[in-house]
């Protein structure tokens, strides 16, 4: 899949997500999923979007275009780290049950509801542990599924990859 | 509650801070309360017969003086009769501000009446718009939305302002400083990008330099003709563009695109090097784009980093402002050269003279037949000697005057590039001629954009705005036809709008201009020249125009400008 991930730093104003998601409607860009939420900066917004198309340069231009972006980057492999939380309902009698919770156990899903014929996992992690998992747990039959959405930040490659500070001489 | 001012006031205080010397609107229930201060203001209002028009009015006024226009309407209707304007003037990047009024806060949301989703419904279609929630915003809004319509790339800003916000009171104060972190316009351009295209540009031998509407919002022609001199450059001037250089000019080529000639078109098609100032590639000129200029290297210079790239990759990409970008480029290339002149260039020169030659635009007027409207355009222009401001609806007529007029100067050219809006002619002339008070401004329209907004014609006359409307009657939607007629096989659907109906000379008087008729080509210059001597009035012409004429060359939609069709013969 030809997934790419943008990190769009917006005010924190009143419709700035119509804003966003409308300008991906309108332009033809097919979101893959969104996910957005308050920053340490109170009068910012961060809106992580996943999105399939070879045009960045384009997605990327027309979100600088709208007024209230302050800063898109677009987060690229593998200088990158990003997670996923997904509650997923997964059919399971009391015969299946056991085989079911030491699959989870592999995954570290977390068991956070248990009805008499069903298990609700949460799990956090990268896209691809969600998708593994997922698959696993696909022929059981998946009662109901709910994704985040991807979040992700850069790596700081800038001070990992830099020398090390030298000590100033008193 | 001494020293408070209601919303509504501070509205329209801060509006006469940002020097605006008339609005164009419609009143209504929800913006009632901005309609009583305008009588304590020095800002005119003009009573606009439908939203539409105070729109277009807006845009026509924005397009002849280069301010920002102003138009005004109440909330539902009101405002959603602004989006074709707003739509409009947001493809051809014309700084308006559009005021509307809205339920009062406790009532959004609620279906109440008149109620739309002025907000929403405008986003699309405004380079930015607002809701004001707090009275405290106001003037700081009005700024903001002032300060966006007009710097960068231009654009309509659309504020609305529910009831309650314009009855509340608050204590004013002028606008502070501008709050836009996300917004920044680049202005000058990147100097080693400029020396690139300097290199460039110095290196062609078959150069073009494009000139789109950008130089004009960016009050840019001078330098434009400044740097095309400088370098010899042969230029092209697209729709928006027209008057950027003088047609007369030698370097000037003309109009290129799907009705520009057939050479504006080929030296773009042939050219090693196209040098787009404030252009954006529109399909209307590139045709085809995947065999648009193939041998062609680009420079593209746009204040709108999004345009640079979006239909064409340029060789060298430069962001800024266009007057800012073709300083530099005036610098460098003078730097350049020195005291050597520019390449002369001469095969690429005569290749142009060669064309330009074997075919230059033309028309046949029979003494005996039916009036060619090109002959109409071609007559006003000689009576007039070109002093005038043109403005054009879209259709036939619109082609037709944009090649046969003869630009000289800026800014006298005003229609609907992008959008293509029928109907726009009539209300951009009366705010044009607001704005130019002491400048002829004629309207070229044809019937059927004519039908849409001719009731403005009513508002010109009441307000007494003289504006001059020539209405090319030829009995249909011209270009709908001429496109049925080419590739339907001519098979005319929906296209007549038959003969005598209405009676436009009567229209005209019905509503307040001197109203003539031309019917044979002998009438054409007298009508024009009755119609000149009347300056107190609007005043209505109409020509009966042959309903069968195409409007030539024609590049068709989608195809190569390889292949530009200059008569109807060539079609078999």
């Amino acid at each position: 899949m030809n997934h790419h991930v943008i990190a769009v730093i917006v005010e924190n104003k009143p419709g700035v997500l119509a804003r966003v998601s409308s300008m991906f409607a309108r332009r033809g860009f097919y979101i893959h999923s969104l996910a957005v939420g308050p920053t340490a900066d109170p009068a910012m917004s961060r809106i992580t979007v996943v999105v399939d198309g070879p045009d960045m340069e384009q997605i990327i231009k027309q979100l600088y275009k709208l007024v209230h972006t302050v800063k898109v980057t677009e987060l690229t492999a593998p200088d990158r780290i990003e997670r996923e939380v997904m509650m997923v309902r997964v059919r399971a009698d009391a015969t299946q049950r056991g085989e079911i919770m030491e699959t989870a156990r592999i995954f570290s899903a977390t068991a956070v509801d248990v009805g008499a014929a069903s298990v609700t996992f949460e799990l956090s992690g990268k896209p691809a542990k969600l998708a593994d998992f997922l698959d696993l747990m696909g022929p059981y039959g998946i009662l109901d599924l709910v994704k985040s959405g991807r979040i992700a930040l850069a790596k700081d490659v800038k001070t990992r990859d830099a020398e090390r500070p030298r000590l100033r001489t008193a | 509650m001494t020293d408070t001012i209601s919303g509504a006031q501070a509205l329209i205080r801060a509006l006469e801070e940002e020097g605006v010397e008339v609005i164009f609107g419609v009143p209504g229930g929800a913006i009632l309360p901005a309609y009583d201060p305008i009588l304590d203001s020095p800002i005119r209002h003009v009573l606009a017969r439908h939203e539409q028009g105070a729109g277009h009015m807006a845009s026509g006024y924005a397009h002849a003086t280069g301010r920002v226009g102003v138009c005004m309407a109440t909330s539902g209707p009101g405002a959603t009769n602004l989006i074709t304007p707003l739509a409009d003037a947001h493809m051809d990047s014309i700084p308006v501000v559009a005021i509307t009024g809205q339920l009062a806060t406790t009532s959004i949301g609620n279906d109440a009446f008149q109620e739309a989703h002025t907000w929403g419904i405008s986003m699309p279609c405004t380079k930015h718009n607002y809701l004001v929630t707090d009275i405290a915003d106001i003037a700081d809004t009005v700024h903001e939305a002032f300060h966006l319509a007009r710097s960068g790339r231009p654009g309509p800003v659309l504020v609305d302002i529910p009831k309650d916000i314009l009855n509340a009171r608050i204590a004013y104060r002028s606008a502070g400083p501008l709050a836009l972190p996300g917004y920044k316009p680049q202005v000058n351009g990147h100097p080693r990008q400029v020396k690139a295209a300097v290199e460039l540009i110095h290196a062609s031998e078959r150069p073009v330099l494009y000139l789109g509407g950008g130089v004009m919002r960016a009050g840019a022609a001078a330098e434009a003709l400044r740097f095309a001199e400088l370098a010899n450059l042969p230029a092209v001037t697209t729709l928006m563009a027209r008057g950027a250089i003088p047609d007369s000019h030698p370097l000037c080529l003309g109009m290129p695109g799907m009705h520009g000639n057939y050479t504006a078109i080929t030296a773009m098609q042939k050219a090693d090097l196209l040098i787009a100032v404030g252009a954006r590639f529109d399909d209307r000129v590139t045709g085809d784009p995947d065999s648009f200029a193939p041998d062609a290297k680009v420079v593209h210079v746009d204040v709108d980093p999004a345009e640079i790239g979006k239909v064409r990759n340029p060789e060298v990409p430069i962001v800024g402002d266009a007057g800012a970008v073709l300083r530099q480029l005036i610098a460098a290339m003078a730097k350049r050269l020195g005291d050597e002149p520019a390449p002369a260039r001469e095969a690429w020169r005569g290749t142009l003279a060669a064309w330009q030659e074997a075919h230059p635009l033309g028309f046949v007027q029979d003494e005996d037949g039916p009036i060619q409207q090109q002959f109409v355009i071609s007559e006003i222009h000689r009576l007039t000697g070109g002093d005038a401001v043109v403005v054009a609806g879209v259709g036939q007529h619109q082609m037709w005057a944009s090649q046969f007029w003869g630009f000289e100067r800026p800014n006298t050219w005003i229609n609907s590039g992008g959008a293509g809006t029928m109907g726009y002619a009539v209300p951009a002339a009366v705010g044009a001629k607001m704005g130019v008070p002491d400048q002829t401004v004629i309207a070229i329209d044809g019937d059927g954009c004519f039908q849409m907004t001719s009731q403005e014609l009513i508002t010109a006359a009441i307000e007494g705005i003289p504006v001059k409307v020539a209405v090319m009657n030829n009995n249909a939607l011209g270009m709908v036809k001429q496109w049925q007629r080419l590739f339907y096989g001519e098979r005319f659907s929906a296209v007549d709008l038959t003969d005598h109906t209405p009676d436009f000379v009567k229209l005209g008087e019905a509503m307040g201009c001197v109203s003539f008729r031309a019917e044979h080509p002998a009438d054409v210059a007298p009508v024009i020249e009755k119609a000149l001597a009347v300056n107190d009035r609007p005043v209505l012409m109409e020509f009966r125009c042959d309903p069968d004429a195409m409007v030539f060359p024609m590049v068709p939609a989608g195809g190569s400008n390889d292949i530009v069709i200059l008569s109807p013969e060539d079609l078999r």
